[in-house]
């Protein structure tokens, strides 16, 4: 009952605040502040802003890193979109390296070259999933995360790990703890930063802003929730370097 | 854990092969309970609610689940009480009708509990089969994978019977079954002399630490609850029953012990609270942290075990064996779902899968959400009731006359 209050709360306060608040963007998708920053920093990504960039972004994930259908409109372009914003004056690119039903042992060996390749600042690297829902071995699973962590950190880019979605209706059938938590593992012994994309959509679900309950729904639910992943994920990169985002406004003067 | 020694006649045996050492410690094998030890039925029951909730996905009730509050969860009270009922039971069997006798009544229970696992596997994949076929979302077109393995339904369904497959939450069975088809040996070294028995399960505990041991899982991985590391808890909760308890009382009564295992239980309070506010977690010392984490679930790690008996000494303490609200009427769900507790495990198991089911297909709310965890809970406790008053109508019945065998059902622990 009373989070069901809390969540009407939550709602009336948001469409208050969201009728100045642009149009394509969502009510409110608000995000606890720990959610969006992180101890560990990213240097490399901090000195490309300063030195007013260009600051270019790979995004290596599974499936849910796109919409099928609706590309476009899938949480790497809303990120592009929403830093450029925020850091007007600096180009922006973000690309994306899909690793369809791979695990991250998979995906590990190529991280390097890629890197090589495409010279990102910085690596979202969403893993996870394909490993729980096959059950790979727990401990496989962590030292593949801790190749690939320092692999891409050896190729000259900064890392975020992003963990996996969360899914109601499979949450019972696929149990994600173990991988989250060895996420978190390799994250802190590797001081990079883990973007919890499962808290933020438990919480989501949990104040009602979706129905991730839901079976059927079009794209139009994948495309407001990645919508909100985006902005949500550029806040946490811009906190997480530490860049004031008022700062390098050139255009001020 | 608990005294129930204090109860129990305790009868030497004649003196076991070592006779030389004679301060071998004394074997106490109890005669059949005369009033049943009520705090086992009870806690294992309260057990076995929850780890429905802990089945059901995240809502209100989960935060009345022991395992947001420190290290161990249901499933250590359950293993616990299994193994200190299955010592009670089929160590009187084993001394009054010998080990062949013993050991098949061990056996019958584990291929009830195996029965028990495939019936529930294969409600599990009904369910799943439907929920993946008929979910068409596109931000989860990964989650639907899940069906994957059922590509291969041939090797898929023989390593499920094998017990090297197993879904999400359908684990605890097939280390029941592992604990119990060992179970007699562990008896006969038990009788013989306890501590050796323990010691040789505490040896087990840690050669698996050390050389890793695990039993291969399908399709990669190993068993989720790792038999060579939880039978310490098993052969412990045995122990126990077969005169340590009463051995180790005095120190368990101890003020230093008792504020040793408060101090502890407080830590592991604290240590989960940071998980939960990660605002705490600047409070947490780097160093704890990297020694501490990961708590392994899998291989029983030892902060979960300590966290498991901190917990038994201050409910042993601070539960008397004559609280008189052991008799009282708000109690007796819990106690009679305690004194079924193969049969409500998988109505639990199952009642989880139809909860999740109405959740998956009939949107959830909280409420509804919390509807379904307090149905589950009175259907459980219905259900106790119903095999309780059949046993007890079966009783009359009389000249079945096999108290033993009535008293399985104690024994069982059904995981």
């Amino acid at each position: 009952m009373r989070t069901g209050l809390a969540s009407a709360l939550i709602v009336l306060a948001a469409s208050s605040a969201g009728v100045s608040g642009c149009a394509d963007q969502p009510k409110s998708c608000d995000v606890p502040a720990y959610l969006l920053t992180s101890d560990s920093t990213l240097s490399r990504v901090a000195s490309v802003v300063k030195a007013g960039g260009p600051l270019n972004i790979l995004v290596v994930g599974s499936r849910s890193s796109t919409i099928s259908g609706a590309e476009g409109e899938a949480y790497p372009v809303k990120l592009q979109a929403a830093l450029r914003e925020k850091l007007p004056g600096i180009p922006v690119n973000v690309s994306v390296e899909l690793t369809p039903r791979k695990t991250a042992g998979d995906v590990t060996p190529g991280l390097g070259k890629l890197v090589a390749a495409r010279q990102p600042t910085l690596v979202v690297w969403q893993t996870g999933i394909v490993d729980a829902i096959r059950s790979v071995d727990i401990d496989g699973f962590r030292e593949a995360l801790d190749e690939g962590v320092t692999a891409l950190r050896n190729a000259g880019a900064d890392v975020v790990l992003m963990n996996m979605q969360y899914s109601p209706r499979t949450e019972t059938m696929v149990s994600m703890n173990a991988y989250i938590d060895n996420m978190r593992l390799v994250a802190q012994q590797r001081d990079v930063p883990v973007f919890d994309r499962f808290a933020i959509m438990t919480r989501w679900n949990e104040r009602g802003e979706f129905d991730l309950f839901s079976p059927v729904h079009g794209a139009s639910l994948a495309k407001r929730v990645h919508s909100c992943l985006g902005r949500a994920l550029s806040t946490f990169l811009i906190n997480t370097a530490r860049i004031n985002s008022a700062e390098p406004e050139a255009r001020r003067q | 854990m608990p005294p129930v020694i204090d109860q129990v006649v305790g009868v030497r045996t004649k003196a076991s092969p070592a006779s030389v050492k004679r301060d071998a410690p004394v074997v106490m094998i109890p005669t059949p309970p005369r009033e049943r030890e009520l705090r086992l039925d009870l806690l294992r029951g309260f057990a076995l609610w929850l780890i429905f909730i802990d089945h059901l996905p995240q809502n209100l009730l989960t935060w009345l689940t022991i395992r947001n509050y420190g290290f161990s969860d249901a499933t250590e009270i359950f293993i616990f009480i299994s193994g200190y009922t299955a010592a009670l039971v089929y160590g009187r069997a084993m001394r009054e009708r010998g080990f062949i006798v013993a050991t098949a009544r061990i056996l019958r229970r584990v291929w009830q509990i195996y029965v028990a696992h495939i019936v529930l596997f294969t409600i599990f994949l009904a369910e799943i089969s439907y929920v993946a076929s008929s979910s068409e979302n596109p931000l989860y077109t990964e989650e639907m994978g899940i069906l994957d393995f059922l590509k291969q339904p041939d090797v898929t369904i023989v390593q499920a019977l094998l017990l090297k497959f197993r879904p999400v939450n359908m684990d605890v069975l097939p280390l029941y079954v592992a604990l119990m088809l060992f179970f007699p040996l562990v008896l006969l070294v038990l009788q013989r002399s306890a501590g050796l028995a323990l010691a040789l399960s505490a040896g087990l505990y840690g050669l698996t630490w050390s050389f890793g041991l695990a039993l291969p899982a399908y399709p990669n991985g190993v068993w989720f609850f790792n038999p060579f590391a939880w039978q310490l808890l098993f052969v412990f909760g045995a122990w126990c029953a077969l005169g340590g308890a009463k051995r180790m009382s005095r120190i368990l009564s101890s003020p230093a012990t008792l504020s040793i295992c408060a101090a502890y239980l407080l830590f592991a309070f604290y240590t989960t609270l940071t998980w939960h506010v990660p605002q705490l977690n600047h409070f947490m010392p780097h160093i704890a942290e990297q020694w501490m984490y990961p708590i392994d679930k899998t291989n029983l790690d030892v902060l979960r075990f300590m966290h498991f008996l901190a917990l038994a000494v201050l409910t042993v303490r601070f539960l008397p064996k004559h609280w008189p609200g052991l008799a009282s009427r708000w109690l007796r769900p819990l106690i009679l779902c305690g004194q079924h507790s193969l049969q409500i495990f998988c109505i639990g198991v199952f009642l989880a899968f139809a909860g999740q089911f109405i959740l998956a297909e009939y949107s959830g709310g909280a409420l509804v959400h919390f509807l379904i965890s307090v149905c589950g809970i009175l259907i459980m406790c219905a259900a106790a009731w119903v095999f309780s008053w059949y046993k007890g109508v079966a009783g009359k019945g009389g000249s079945r006359a096999k108290s033993a065998d009535g008293d399985a059902d104690l024994a069982g622990g059904g995981a």
